[in-house]
């Protein structure tokens, strides 16, 4: 379905994730970010540029892995992105879910 | 044969090395044994174990359903008697040499190496999971030990919060920890003291299951049931003292009897020969079964990280596929076996009926009828005594028929769309 973000028309599916990541921008990072009630800072986007790029080289994520990036450890991630990080955090980044979990 | 011509022969002999002999490595054994010429080629099997565990039977044990002779029997009762089965623990795999190494410090050379290894329980990744609470008022049933301690707690126990929990996934058997909630809501109504039992399920994941209409069915049967449901739950500790589970999110959950499934990791042999991620499991390509690193080692059943289920299911069904692979390796031709993601899943919901799942990668779990389009006689995403029948049964079948790699009838290795109702929208 399709979804106006910051001032963009965006396609996005029945969760709210985008479909299409060449339509992200920060911006739309950053009004995705608001309707969860998140500002973000800088530490959210260390975050978010990692996970930009694990999902770029195909790299499944996990709540596990992020914890051992040295990026961030899980409870500073819980304390940025509060009750399920992994799924706010991907959707801010405009990337899938995490498939993690079968 | 005079014997230097005998060791010529032997010279010429080609090896399979398998590292398990649980349900994939045995069903691996069983199966490459009718398919490779003996004259060409030998099979080792390699486990540090003497006895063949029921994994899916622990599930039973608790409620006193299943005693723990329906669920062991020797693991060399299942072999093939033309493999030769190393009694003995591997200390590495050294990949580039195609050797493996073993604890005893014999070495011993492959053409082709089946890894098998699984998946175990790793409770001490969860501060105070495996503290003084430990099988006195924290349980896994995952393992033989954990659910026999839950079974005797279970026995004498006049009631309180009884909380089944998911650590993180992937976990053996998704479905388990649900089944588990399921039947002892039935095992204390059977008891007369269901009102002295709170049933909450805990989970990390957004729901009950992972799968959309799954999900549903799955949440609909809790409610049925007055189970409680907490999910998004991300666990950092247990305290002992309080007996109270706490999550990062700052979500605290008192419990009485906590029924855990702990993080599930592969073996640690994996990370011994740099060929896991960072849970051990072995990165493996999801539809040849080939390891990422090396062509001529092959990966199957719970030890791959392939977005599968982990059950014994999927195992047997990977089974025909990696079977074909191999002998399309040995001939040196293209490894066109694909393996789909097929699953099939009873789960048991309690007052002796059960559902049936059946999916793959791409097709999420719905209604219908199984084997037979619209015959069944069972049926998909629905409960049924036929059902529950069904997985009692299925015991039997792995014993007597999927160990040994005869083909169960009607039950192909790709997941077939006759008999489901899918919506294509």
């Amino acid at each position: 379905m399709e979804k106006t973000i910051a001032g963009k028309n965006i396609t996005v599916n029945e969760e709210g994730y985008l479909t299409d990541f060449t339509q992200w921008n920060k911006s739309v990072g950053e009004e995705i970010a608001k309707e969860n009630s998140i500002e973000l800072t800088q530490r959210h986007w260390d975050i978010i540029d990692y996970i930009q790029n694990e999902v770029k080289k195909d790299s499944p994520l996990s709540i596990r892995k992020i914890g051992k990036s040295g990026v961030v450890d899980i409870k500073e991630f819980y304390a940025l992105f509060p009750n399920a990080p992994l799924k706010t955090a991907t959707k801010i980044a405009g990337v899938p879910k995490p498939a993690s979990c079968i | 044969m005079s014997n230097d011509l005998h060791a010529l022969k032997l010279d010429f002999m080609k090896k399979v090395i398998i590292l398990g002999a649980g349900t994939s490595g045995t069903m691996m054994a069983n199966h490459l044994l009718g398919k490779l010429k003996k004259d060409e080629w030998s099979i080792d099997i390699i486990d540090e174990r003497k006895e063949h565990h029921y994994q899916p039977g622990y599930l039973f044990l608790p409620f006193d359903i299943y005693t723990p002779e329906n669920i062991i029997k020797p693991i060399t009762a299942f072999l093939p008697a033309s493999a030769s089965f190393i009694n003995e623990g591997i200390e590495k795999i050294i990949g580039e040499q195609n050797q493996v190494l073993l604890k005893n410090g014999n070495t011993i050379n492959y053409d082709i190496l089946i890894i098998a290894t699984g998946a175990k329980i790793a409770p001490e990744e969860i501060e105070g999971m495996k503290g003084a609470q430990w099988h006195k008022s924290v349980f896994d049933f995952y393992t033989y030990e954990g659910a026999l301690q839950l079974r005797n707690k279970l026995r004498e126990w006049e009631g309180g919060k009884l909380v089944v929990h998911i650590t993180e996934m992937p976990i053996k058997c998704p479905v388990a920890p649900l089944e588990f909630a399921f039947l002892a809501d039935s095992f204390f109504k059977e008891k007369n003291m269901r009102n002295k039992v709170d049933i909450t399920y805990v989970t990390p994941l957004s729901g009950a299951f992972t799968k959309p209409k799954a999900t549903d069915a799955l949440e609909h049967l809790l409610v049925e049931k007055n189970i409680h449901i907490i999910s998004d739950f991300a666990i950092e500790r247990i305290d002992n003292e309080s007996k109270v589970m706490k999550d990062y999110g700052g979500k605290e959950i008192p419990f009485d009897i906590l029924v855990t499934v702990p993080t599930n990791k592969g073996d640690a042999l994996m990370e011994r020969s740099g060929l896991g991620d960072e849970l051990n499991f072995v990165p493996t390509h999801k539809g040849t079964l080939q390891s990422n690193r090396f062509q001529n080692i092959f990966v199957i059943g719970d030890a791959t990280n392939i977005p599968a289920s982990k059950a014994g299911s999927v195992a047997h069904f990977e089974a025909e596929i990696l079977t074909e692979n191999i002998l399309h390796f040995i001939k040196g031709e293209a490894l066109s076996e694909e393996f789909d993601g097929h699953a099939n899943c009873f789960i048991e919901t309690g007052g002796n009926k059960a559902l049936l799942i059946d999916f793959n990668y791409k097709q999420e779990p719905v209604e219908g009828t199984f084997p037979f389009a619209g015959i069944g006689p069972l049926s998909l995403l629905k409960e049924s005594r036929i059902n529950h029948w069904g997985k009692l049964a299925f015991r039997w079948i792995y014993w007597n028929m999927l160990l040994k790699g005869i083909p169960i009838p009607f039950v192909g290795a790709k997941m077939q769309q006759a008999g489901k109702k899918i919506n294509n929208n």
